[in-house]
């Protein structure tokens, strides 16, 4: 037991020591709010920051009237194709929009015309404006009051709650649920992946460069191989709540930051939610505040956390009998398919079943089966799954990750002190059978 | 000190070893020969408990060997390496706890070593940026720091420079000196009649000799004598193949169930007697006759 701890200590420190530790720990949580930053940045500058275009509008129906936006601006000089396109190419408008005449129940053959490819978002503009136009025009010869077609206009939202046994009601929001299970699933997703490589990695440095033997004189191969897991499953978890903290941190301040610069109305319904039931228009961020304060955030905690670690440990394990068997990381792919397909199949699945629909069969099973489990599993936290599901799920993973451990110790012990020669999956099963 | 008892150790259906009975005192260099492949390193692991023998038994000091044992046995492996990132210090603190010794008294072994070896300047560098020379100081220091009362080198001096094979040697004959016993495994033949007191030689899973490197010898003598004649008053038989150096005629001769002063006087009788001296085989020759002979056999 003292050896294992040694060997943890030594894991752990080798790693958190290094430079690349510190600066991937620290930079990482930044990488996203920047990159989100800079497009932010970038569309306000598209935005703001370019002259106002100027748009000739060639109307032979002589009805259509645009409103300008900030970006454009629409010139109604009663010209003609020609001297339009006398405009544009002199430089004068940004491009010119050509409605020639038809019947409104067809409107065919209307075209933009510019020096440069228009935007997305101009072409939808138009068209837009320009069937609004026509819908209210044809609304209005067969006899219906624009007030009116402006009165009747309404917006649904469908708010959804859940009620439990006792009668207590949740109110939750399907995107909510599907973007925590996103969030955790795929963050298992990638911590298994990227330890996991640490311990291959581990695990081929010891053996190529021979210091294993030296070592399992000491110690026993599985002590050490032991040691080795649990102090990269204990890097990963400090950085992982490294990350967390400086999250939570950032989120506090530019959280403050913003609510400083709310709408009064929805400060308020944020402060009392009872309010923002009254009010029958409930803006957006009130209710997503109100289903992430319905969201069980302790039970969803623990259970990322159990699966975060169960995965690890689940394929760390074949990790570090990966690594045990090859003596490059080049040689290692041959190994991996058993490893990066259930993974990738979790992967898929949290995408195709389990976050669209939690309850069908195929997300029971996928968050059931260990290999599968940890990334699925989340999916459905999220969503709130039954006490029954979550138990079976988390013994058969416990199962799991003893029954893997157990596997590529015995491949370990072999494999780390054997050189020379290429293994196959056969020569693998030859070790998992050998008694010594 | 080691006694090993019947020991057979299989790989599948190889033999790796074959009822090898050992006996090393305490106190003594002993050699454990052998070419590549015969069961060397197989013997070592068993007794470093890396793998278990099939059957058999292995004694350390009259007791059964069992994991207590890793803390009396120092192993320097044929195949050897450091961590390249970690600093001198840190990885020989690391093999020492490893051993079983306490904090304190590891660092103050890592200090008497390190000067010892006049190598305390580096032990805040890295592995990777030492010589190869220092690290294999460093590697040697890793062997010994939890002063084994056994010590199992494995081609000690491979890969050793010259300079450092002389001050490992001399380390080693220190450490006989202070009763320690040193299993060494090798091929190079020189070091072996230079350094240990007993041999023992495995070919093919199987003991083949042991003893003393005197009764090895001894019972190697193939009794063929080395002779030169000067002044020669006959002839001499065609068979003998005599090569003249100077009117010395050179040649060697097996004494063929004559004894030496027999053999003595009829060569008198051919001329002047210059040289006369029985051929002792060297360690290496008596090896490769051995592998050579079990090869046949």
């Amino acid at each position: 037991m003292d050896k294992i701890w040694l060997v943890i200590q030594r894991e752990y420190l080798a790693r958190v020591k290094k430079k690349s530790f510190l600066l991937a720990t620290l930079i990482t949580p930044l990488i996203f709010p920047a990159i989100m930053g800079i497009f932010v940045w970038i569309s306000l500058e598209d935005e703001g920051g370019d002259a106002l275009r100027i748009i000739e509008v060639v109307d032979e129906n002589k009805m259509f009237f645009l409103e300008s936006s900030e970006q454009y601006a629409f010139s109604f000089s009663d010209t003609d194709k020609e001297e339009a396109k006398k405009m544009v190419q002199e430089g004068d408008r940004y491009g010119f929009l050509y409605i020639p005449e038809f019947k409104l129940e067809d409107p065919q053959g209307i075209v933009f015309y510019g020096e440069e490819n228009p935007s997305m978002s101009l072409i939808s503009y138009l068209e837009n404006n320009l069937r609004k136009k026509i819908e209210e025009q044809r609304l209005f010869e067969s006899g219906i009051d624009p007030k009116i077609i402006n009165e009747v206009r309404t917006n649904v939202g469908i708010r959804s709650i859940t009620l439990d046994e006792k009668g207590g009601e949740t109110v939750n929001d399907a995107t909510v649920n599907y973007a925590l299970g996103f969030l955790t699933g795929i963050l298992i997703y990638i911590f298994i992946f990227v330890y996991g490589n640490q311990i291959m990695q581990g695990v081929i440095e010891e053996k190529s460069s021979r210091i294993v033997e030296i070592l399992v004189s000491s110690l026993k191969p599985f002590q050490l191989m032991l040691g080795k897991i649990v102090g990269i499953g204990a890097v990963g978890l400090t950085q992982f709540l490294i990350w967390v903290v400086l999250i939570g941190t950032l989120t506090t301040f530019v959280m403050g930051y913003l609510g400083m610069q709310m709408p009064q109305q929805t400060a308020m319904e944020m402060a009392n939610p009872e309010l923002a039931n009254s009010i029958p228009q409930t803006s957006n961020v009130a209710e997503i505040m109100q289903v992430i304060s319905g969201i069980n955030f302790l039970g969803l905690v623990l259970s990322f956390l159990f699966y975060f670690l169960g995965g690890y440990l689940l394929y760390g394990a074949m990790f570090a009998a990966i690594g045990s068997a090859v003596e490059a990381p080049s040689e290692a792919q041959q190994f991996m398919f058993p490893v990066t397909i259930p993974l990738i199949a979790a992967y898929m699945g949290l995408f195709v079943f389990v976050l669209n629909d939690p309850n069908s069969s195929a997300s029971f099973w996928l968050s059931i089966i260990p290999l599968t489990s940890p990334i699925a599993m989340m999916g459905r936290v999220s969503y709130g799954v039954p006490w029954s599901d979550l138990v079976l799920s988390m013994s058969l993973l416990i199962a799991g990750f003893l029954f893997t451990t157990w596997m590529a110790g015995k491949i370990y012990r072999i494999g780390i002190l054997m050189h020379g020669t290429k293994p196959s999956y056969k020569t693998l099963w030859k070790w998992i059978r050998m008694n010594n | 000190m080691l006694q090993i008892k019947n020991l057979n150790k299989s790989y599948g259906s190889n033999k790796a070893l074959t009822d090898i009975d050992l006996h090393v005192p305490k106190g003594v260099i002993f050699g454990l020969l052998g070419p590549n492949g015969a069961g060397k390193t197989t013997l070592i692991r068993i007794i470093n408990q890396i793998i278990e023998g099939d059957t058999g038994e292995i004694l350390i000091d009259k007791e059964v060997l069992n994991p207590t044992h890793i803390s009396k046995i120092g192993y320097l492996p044929e195949e050897r390496g450091l961590y390249k990132k970690m600093k001198v210090w840190d990885q020989l603190m690391y093999f020492a706890r490893l051993k079983g010794l306490s904090h304190s008294e590891a660092k103050s072994k890592i200090n008497f070593w390190l000067e010892k070896l006049e190598i305390s300047s580096w032990k805040e560098k890295k592995i990777e940026d030492l010589s190869k020379g220092m690290a294999q100081k460093v590697q040697f220091i890793s062997t010994i720091i939890h002063e084994p009362p056994l010590l199992i080198l494995d081609e000690p001096f491979s890969g050793f420079d010259p300079v450092n094979a002389e001050l490992i040697k001399n380390e080693i004959l220190e450490l006989k000196e202070k009763g320690t016993t040193v299993i060494l495994s090798t091929h190079r033949m020189e070091s072996v009649e230079l350094l240990c007191d007993q041999v023992a030689m495995i070919n093919r899973s199987k003991k083949i000799l042991d003893g003393t490197i005197r009764e090895v010898k001894k019972s190697f003598r193939p009794e063929v004598y080395k002779i030169s004649l000067r002044e020669l008053k006959q002839l001499l038989p065609r068979e003998w193949i005599a090569k003249e150096d100077d009117g010395n005629y050179n040649f060697t001769l097996p004494l063929s169930g004559k004894t030496p002063n027999e053999f003595l006087s009829e060569l008198m009788q051919y001329g002047e007697v210059s040289q006369f001296q029985e051929v002792v085989p060297s360690m290496e020759e008596i090896f490769i006759h051995q592998v050579k002979a079990t090869q046949h056999g």
